[in-house]
Formats: structure tokens, sequence, C-alpha cells
């Protein structure tokens, strides 16, 4: 469904809700549970949802933080909603139609009265999709004019996100629509703050800030995609470090095996993991050299304290520090996208940069690992 | 936390600017500060380049090449030949 095209739960729509996946034959599906009813407005009724966390959102909540799939179909329909008992002068928030956006945007109205609209994202939350423009002026326009908001309010302001801003064009939604922008604070955290103050933010609500919670709420999502690279790079790592002239031996699997297992996992938790917690602490401002610099101090700490002395010839030393360093490095760098502090300017340099250095990196590690093998099988000392 | 410093393409062309403070409003990372109605710019290596600024300026008093500070959708955009894309639209990715 393109985001231009009117439709969705808007103040009308309620009868889409409440056959929502009607099949033949089939007793109507009940409105979801977080709808707690419907109040009747010049456009129509419109649902008034509830300002709780269900079991199931709060279900969805965490796997929202853990997989990838279900994060990016979690959506709700887009259209007009109230909190509490909305008037005609009740503040109207706008925001994604993302459900855990929407859900934490719901959850911060408790005790006041107020209107949603949710726009056409298509899943995405209000800083990435004001970064693509599906949060933004167009969709804005044609959703206040398909939920016929006009008819359903007295008030012609509009509470954007202020994370919203890369996407709208104020100026062009005024002169469209007549509805003129406020925008609220960074963080749902200070809204109820912000509206208590007569819609005034504060330096402190205007500041997008990335602490360690913040930090530690996107690990997971750092870690699983890694994992998948990290599964292939395991069964080749075992097959080709088992492989002996007699064949692939277990032995030679443990042996050498093991400790590459160790490297990789060590590599991909530097990166994923150590990098986005240490982020601040670590030198440099380039996110491809706090990986670098922490996968190679945590490679060579395992190589030559940990890890048995067997496994360390000169060919695999050298192989495990060309590869693993720069392995860290490049995950580090996906985080760019994760933080709220990098610009492109900043990651297109940072890639004129490191993307040679993967490359010599990958280079370099297939003649290594080529040696690592002759000597393994007796043809080179 | 600061990013890379020296590499914003933010422009402010104050000759344009009215002062109206909606930039200031609208910066998530108050690169930007108003004295005497006159607004300027106190910490470049602050700026995102979310482009919040220059959409919300009514009087195209500042210029900045918005985009995605995310590496996945720049190298995205380079396999491809386009503009830097995550794909959190089309398709599942990693990223935001």
């Amino acid at each position: 469904m393109s985001a231009n095209e009117c439709c969705g739960s808007s103040a009308g729509d309620i009868r889409e809700i409440e056959v929502f996946d009607l099949g033949a034959g089939k007793a109507p599906m009940k409105p979801p549970e977080w709808i707690a009813g419907f109040t009747d407005t010049a456009a129509g009724p419109v649902p008034i949802v509830s300002t709780e966390w269900s079991r199931r959102e709060k279900r969805g909540r965490l796997k929202c933080r853990f997989f990838n799939r279900f994060r990016m179909d979690y959506k709700v329909d887009p259209g007009v909603y109230g909190v509490g008992t909305p008037g005609r002068n009740s503040p109207i928030l706008v925001t994604a139609n993302y459900k855990l956006s929407f859900d934490y945007l719901r959850t911060a109205l408790a005790g006041f009265d107020a209107w949603i609209l949710v726009l056409d994202t298509q899943g995405i939350n209000v800083w990435c999709a004001a970064g693509k423009g599906t949060f933004g002026s167009e969709e804005l326009i044609n959703r206040i004019g398909c939920t016929r908001l006009a008819r359903i309010v007295d008030t012609r302001r509009l509470i954007l996100p202020q994370l919203g801003a890369p996407g709208v064009r104020a100026p062009a939604v005024k002169a469209k629509t007549h509805f003129s922008i406020s925008y609220g604070p960074v963080s749902v955290r200070d809204l109820r703050a912000y509206l208590r103050a007569g819609c005034q933010a504060d330096a402190q609500m205007r500041a997008v800030r990335f602490g360690l919670k913040d930090r530690l709420t996107l690990l997971p999502m750092e870690v699983t995609p890694a994992l998948k690279g990290f599964l292939i790079y395991l069964i080749a790592s075992v097959l080709i470090l088992g492989l002996q002239p007699e064949g692939i031996l277990f032995r030679s699997m443990i042996d050498s095996g093991a400790p590459a297992a160790v490297l990789g996992l060590a590599a991909l938790l530097c990166g994923t993991v150590l990098t986005p917690i240490l982020l601040p602490w670590i030198p440099f401002r380039s996110f491809a050299a706090k990986g670098f610099l922490l996968g190679g101090a945590v490679t060579a700490a395992l190589l030559f304290l940990v890890l048995p002395q067997g496994f360390r010839s000169t060919w695999m030393s050298a192989l495990s520090l060309v590869f693993f360093p720069a392995a860290s490095s490049y995950l580090a760098l996906q985080f760019t996208g994760s933080t709220c502090f990098t610009g492109i300017s900043g990651v297109r340099k940072e890639l004129r940069v490191a993307l040679p250095l993967y490359a010599a990196s990958a280079c370099l590690s297939l003649p290594l690992l080529v040696l690592v093998k002759l000597k393994d099988f007796g043809v080179i000392g | 936390m600061k990013y890379l410093a020296n590499v914003t393409s933010l422009q402010l062309f104050s000759e344009r600017c009215t002062g109206c403070g909606r930039c200031i409003e609208v910066c998530p990372r108050a690169v930007l500060e108003r004295t005497d109605r006159i607004v300027r710019i106190v910490d470049r290596d602050r700026c995102i380049e979310c482009g919040a600024c220059m959409m919300n300026c009514a009087f195209a008093a500042i210029r900045v090449n918005a985009g995605v500070g995310c590496a996945s959708a720049v190298i995205n955009g380079m396999l491809r030949g386009g503009e830097p894309e995550c794909g959190c639209v089309d398709r599942p990715s990693g990223c935001c």
C-alpha cells in the first residue's frame, strides 16, 4: 500500500476494524484489545484507545527488540484515534504506524484527553521514516484530508514528535491544510511534561540522548543479524581447519576449529556488543576505528594469553590478526545506523577509508589461510 | 557524544535568516543558537545532517545535504548505484 493512498482506519472506517479480515461465513473479528470504545464525531465514529500495555503488547514490545521479521510487520492502521474523552480543542498528536511507536505514545497519554493521528509510514518508526520521507509532509497532508480531521476538531495545531521534523516541511503543511505544526519533545518520556507546560519544550527535551540504556536496548538487533554470518563462518572454518591429507578429521576440527570459533565469536561480540556499550569510552570518533581497536586488542589477548599454544603458529597468528580486527571493525561500523549522532557525510568518510582496508584484509586473509593449510599438510615448514 | 569532526555540509545563510528560531526548535543536537535575533552555528561537529532545520525553515536560510548516517544504507546505495537505502521499508534489514 502506498503512503500516498488514502486508506486505513480514519474516523469513518470503524466498520473496517469490526470486519477486519472478514472471510465468507466467518464471524466478525473483535476489535483489537487496545481499542476501548468509540466516540462519535462530525466525521463519524473514532476509536478510543486504551492507555495500558496489555500482556500481548508487552510481549510484542520484547519481540520487536529481538526479531526483525516480527518488528517489520508490527503495524497499526493509519488514521485518527482518541485517548480519554477528546473534545474539539484537545491536542492532536501525530505518530508513525509502527505499533511500538503508537503504543509508547498512547500509554504516555494516560489521564489526558487527546487525538492521535497515525501516518502510514509502512510500519517504520518516526525517526527512520522521517529520514526516508514516509513520515513526511505529503503523507501528513494526505492523512489530514482523508481522515477529515478538520471536521473532527476546531483546533488547527498538530503536535509532531521532534524527530519527525527531518521529513516534514511545516510551512508547506500549513499552507495546504491550515494546520500549523508544533514540535513536541524528542522522547515520549517527556511528553506529559511538555503537555502540562502548555506545549513548551525546554532544551533538555529538545536534545536527543543516547545513553547506556538506549544502547543496551539496541544490542539484540545488532547481534541477531550478525549471528547468521557467524554460523556460515563457523561451518566454513571448522571444515577448512579440520581438513587434513587424510580427510576432514574430528581432532583437527576441535584443535584448530574451536579456537577459530572462539576468535570469531569474540570479534562478533566486540563489534556488536562491546563497541556499542563502551562507545563513549573507546578512543577515536570513527566507529570503524573503535571496532578495529577493540577487536585487535581482544584478538591479541585471546591469541597470546588464552588459546592453546598449538593453535598459535606464525601463519595462524598473522591470519587472526589480519582478519578478526577487520571483522569487528565492520560490525562496529554497522552501529552507525542505530545511533542518533552520526551523519551521512561522516559515514561516507569512514567508508572511503574502511572499505579498502576491509578488502585488503580479505585479500590478505586468503593466502594466509592457504599458508596455514600448507603448513598443516607439511608442505612448508 | 560527537561524530567525526569537520565533515558536516551544514550552511547557514544569515542574510536570509529572520531569527524565527524554528531551526533551533527542531534541531535534536543543539547545533544552533539565537543571540540578538540572529541564529548562528555554535557547534558544527554536533550536526548529524538530519535536515530538520532545512526542511522547516520558511526562508531557505539553511542548506544541508541531508541523509541517513547509516553505514549499511550507504553501502547498499554504493552496491546498487543509487541513493543510500537501508531497505527498512521494502524488506527486512538489521538497521534502524
